[in-house]
């Protein structure tokens, strides 16, 4: 009796549960096509870099890793890390006023303002680069206004160098550090702000002791956003650094594209990889990564 | 009439005077300089200066006389619309199957889907340099077009999904109660509710594509060569005031997808 009246629930269920795991899977098959270009261009080639690093003369070898701890090597990870470390402060220390006054404005105000943010995204950073060019130059606008101030008596050398860099990468990073910055800041109650000031604390005091702890994970999540991009990034350091610069990803494209060394750039590949990875895991441990592209 | 506090603390207006300005300096920091390179591109000169001392269309006429500049053009206008007809579709499809399935490793899927945000494309570029060189695909259309469809993917990937977790999955349901099948149901109810968002994400995609340098400095060569990959080699060679008429045309067609973009996601709203 007992199995009779199992058996057919049985078997319902288990028709159920194959046509659920039926629509699962079709749906996991809209993903199959992108998936199939995403891996076949990045991760195939990529893998295959791996491999190649790890060979030398067609045996197993460090040799290609071996290399990358030369004084040649070392001084263009400490210059990446150095101009890194130094945009990302910049982008910090410049994001988060804007960023604050945009989340305590009237939204609406605030979205007109959020279009000044992001219209440099949208914009090549070619053409970016090519502005900070102009106005940097020997005979540019900035050197021409310093010298009308009487601030300086000669033009300063601010482009084809470190500082040309700089400045051209700070440009192009503040957004990134802006979009997070800004949606970790709006989500902070102000409420408390009133709180503490009602308790008699300063408008700094409230600010040092309620705000800006409560504002810390958007500001973990810009910083090592901006760092990670800086460390990979090689369009303006090509451009602005006159040749004087010389960042990992320059590197990577002067041993694969000139040299046709492919052990030696896919060890550094490997290396610029392993550390973006790494970065990644300590953001996605402080919010989700979508966020930081303006997903929700 | 006096002005609110401008915060909870009771704070003045003038008070928090130097964050405004702070935060102005910044706003200009941002905006200006995408703006010097209009006025100077209607400069008459052979060498560029600001402002100029005199105005003309000389580089304008000097980019249309090109063949070089023309040809670039049209091939980035091409490869941007290819890789907006293929990224848009696959990346619909992608995120609308991975924010519905629950297997468990979809998630771990779409992390990989948007991977190219994150890995640095100077990694890519070599990676797809090394594997195109085998298949004889450098300096091909084809060629640039997948390799800028990974790129733009991830973007049409995350507005999707963002619009997604905005929409009301009882309308799709309803439709299917209704006697709409599964897919009539999306096509009609999900697709058309999608529409900023996934409007955005082909914008997204087409200015990815058509901006895109790094990897076009590695395989967007020869005869066809991408507009970027004509700029970075004549801005890193010598600086010919033609780029200027470019880039101010440049920033003409940034500001009018921007602009699309912001009325779509409004009409999404």
């Amino acid at each position: 009796m007992i199995a009779i009246d199992e058996a057919p629930s049985d078997g319902r269920r288990a028709a159920t549960l194959s046509a659920e795991t039926r629509e699962q899977w079709s749906m996991f098959g809209l993903a199959l096509p992108a998936l199939l270009i995403v891996g076949f261009l990045v991760f195939l080639p990529v893998g295959w870099l791996f491999g190649l690093s790890l060979v030398a003369d067609g045996q197993p070898s460090l040799v290609h890793y071996r290399r990358l701890l030369e004084p040649a090597y070392l001084s263009i990870f400490t210059q990446t890390f150095q101009i890194s470390f130094q945009v990302t402060a910049m982008a910090l220390l410049l994001g988060y006023p804007l960023a604050y006054l945009l989340s305590q404005i009237p939204r609406k105000v605030a979205g007109l303002l959020m279009i000044c943010v992001m219209l440099p995204f949208w914009t090549s950073i070619l053409v970016r680069t090519y502005a900070w060019m102009v106005l940097l130059q020997r005979r540019g606008i900035i050197n021409g206004w310093l010298i009308d101030l009487g601030l300086i008596d000669r033009p300063l050398s601010l482009v084809n160098n470190y500082t040309g860099t700089v400045i051209g990468m700070l440009h192009v990073m503040l957004p990134f550090m802006i979009l997070p910055l800004y949606s970790a800041l709006v989500k902070v109650d102000t409420s408390l702000m009133r709180a503490a000031s009602n308790l008699g604390a300063t408008p700094m005091r409230a600010f040092f002791t309620v705000f800006l702890p409560l504002s810390m994970p958007g500001v973990i999540a810009g910083t090592l956003l901006v760092f990670v991009l800086c460390l990979g990034f090689y369009v303006t350091p090509a451009l602005l650094g006159g040749g004087r610069v010389i960042m990992v990803s320059m590197k990577i494209q002067q041993n694969a594209a000139m040299y046709f060394d492919w052990g030696a750039a896919s060890a550094l590949g490997v290396v610029l990889l392993a550390a973006t990875a790494l970065l990644f895991w300590v953001i996605s441990r402080v919010t989700r990564i979508e966020r930081l592209f303006g997903g929700s | 009439m006096a002005l609110p506090p401008a915060s909870e603390t009771q704070i003045s207006h003038l008070g928090r005077l130097w964050l405004y300005l702070l935060a102005a300096l910044v706003l200009i920091f941002l905006v200006a300089p995408v703006f010097v390179v209009v006025p100077m591109s209607f400069s008459d000169e052979r060498y560029l200066s600001f402002p100029p001392e005199s105005y003309g269309l000389r580089w304008y006429r000097n980019y249309f006389a090109s063949l070089e500049w023309t040809q670039a053009t049209v091939t980035s206008f091409k490869v941007a619309l290819l890789v907006t007809l293929l990224a848009t579709p696959l990346g619909v499809a992608a995120a609308y199957g991975l924010y519905r399935s629950t297997l468990k490793f979809s998630n771990t899927v779409s992390l990989l889907l948007i991977s190219p945000l994150i890995v640095p494309v100077i990694i890519i570029a070599i990676g797809v340099f090394y594997l195109y060189a085998r298949l004889n695909l450098v300096n091909t259309v084809p060629g640039i077009v997948l390799a800028h469809t990974i790129l733009a993917l991830p973007f049409v990937m995350v507005t999707t999904t963002s619009g997604l977790q905005q929409f009301d999955d009882q309308l799709e349901r309803a439709a299917q109660s209704l006697g709409a099948s599964r897919w009539m149901a999306v096509l009609t109810v999900t697709l058309p509710q999608l529409r900023g968002s996934i409007v955005s994400g082909a914008l997204f995609a087409f200015i990815t594509s058509f901006d895109e340098v790094v990897i076009s400095v590695f395989i967007a060569g020869g005869e066809n060569m991408t507009l970027p990959r004509r700029m970075f080699s004549g801005l890193r060679d010598q600086v010919d005031p033609t780029i200027a008429a470019i880039s101010s045309m440049l920033i003409g067609l940034s500001i009018l997808l921007l602009g699309l973009a912001v009325a779509f996601g409004r009409n999404s709203d």
